[in-house]
């Protein structure tokens, strides 16, 4: 099984990567283009096939160690 | 008195360290390396600066979660005094011997000078060679400097007498919020810093400001 990790900053938290990246978008024509957040993406291969039981244990690394809770947030898909 | 370092793969500021210690305390410090999971009895853990593991995932995160670091929370435990410098503070953030984290600098430069410090607490075994409201003249070298926590957790900080450092109001490298340039734990023998004071020990350097952290915590380890 697959479990796709999305590690983003927290609403409040300022993102100056976010940030710089909207100017540049801006700076080459791209109009329209509110708030830019930046995150991370994590995929890990699980030798694991009960859904819950996977959920369980990469929520666990995720507060242990795949993000900081203090600053950021994260999302856990799973597939196959 | 012994003094130990600990270094990881990626920490630079490792021997500069045991200069700064050993001209402090006349014996060299021990250096641990990362792998090692049991410390000697020790009266002081310096965590170096540095890019411990190249920075992955997050300054600071994989050393914090690396055998040595159980070790130094135990001794942390025991009251033994830990201070992290630079990517030692981004460790003891990540390890949660500190609250807060370190991120990205506001400005997104790597930035490396001389700031303008002001003593705020000085009650703790670091701070005996300073006064509070002394101004003092230390280099930082960082990209992830920037200061946050909650305000919960900022007013607790202020109100508990951790913030150790403050950045003059003029000179804020890095966004940090506060202006905070280094924290206490509770307990007060813990302390995490961007700025180097182990840079500032000789008039080579261009500024001895930071070695009375040392020399104040032999007197201050001695008594």
């Amino acid at each position: 099984m697959k479990a796709k990790v999305h590690v983003t900053l927290k609403n409040g938290v300022l993102d100056p990567q976010g940030k710089a990246i909207g100017h540049a978008l801006e700076s080459l024509g791209f109009n329209g283009v509110g708030d830019v957040r930046q995150g991370k993406f994590i995929e890990l291969d699980l030798d694991e096939s009960d859904p819950d039981k996977a959920r369980a244990r990469v929520g666990e690394m995720c507060e242990k160690l795949l993000a900081n809770t203090v600053i950021e947030n994260y999302s856990i898909d799973l597939e196959g | 008195m012994k003094t130990a370092v600990i270094v990881f793969p990626g920490s630079n500021c490792d021997r500069d360290a045991a200069v700064a210690l050993e001209a402090a305390f006349g014996t060299a410090p021990a250096m641990i390396w990362h792998r090692d999971n049991t410390l000697p009895n020790l009266d002081l853990i310096l965590l170096p600066g540095g890019f411990s593991y190249g920075d992955y995932l997050r300054s600071g995160a994989i050393a914090a979660r690396s055998p040595v670091l159980r070790a130094v929370k135990e001794q942390a435990d025991r009251g033994v005094p830990v201070i992290g410098i630079c990517n030692g503070f981004q460790v003891l953030t990540e390890s949660g011997l500190l609250p807060g984290v370190l991120m990205r600098n506001a400005g997104l430069k790597y930035v490396c000078r001389d700031v303008d410090l002001v003593v705020e607490s000085t009650a703790s075994p670091f701070m005996r060679g300073y006064k509070a409201g002394q101004r003092i003249t230390v280099p930082v070298a960082h990209h992830d400097g920037n200061y946050f926590a909650d305000d919960a957790t900022l007013d607790r900080l202020e109100g508990d007498g951790r913030v150790a450092f403050r950045y003059a109001a003029h000179d804020n490298p890095n966004g940090s919020a506060r202006n905070i340039a280094g924290i206490l734990n509770e307990r007060g023998n813990v302390l995490g810093m961007m700025p180097h004071p182990e840079r500032a020990i000789d008039p080579k350097h261009c500024g001895t400001d930071g070695k009375a952290m040392f020399t104040g915590l032999v007197e201050a380890l001695a008594a």
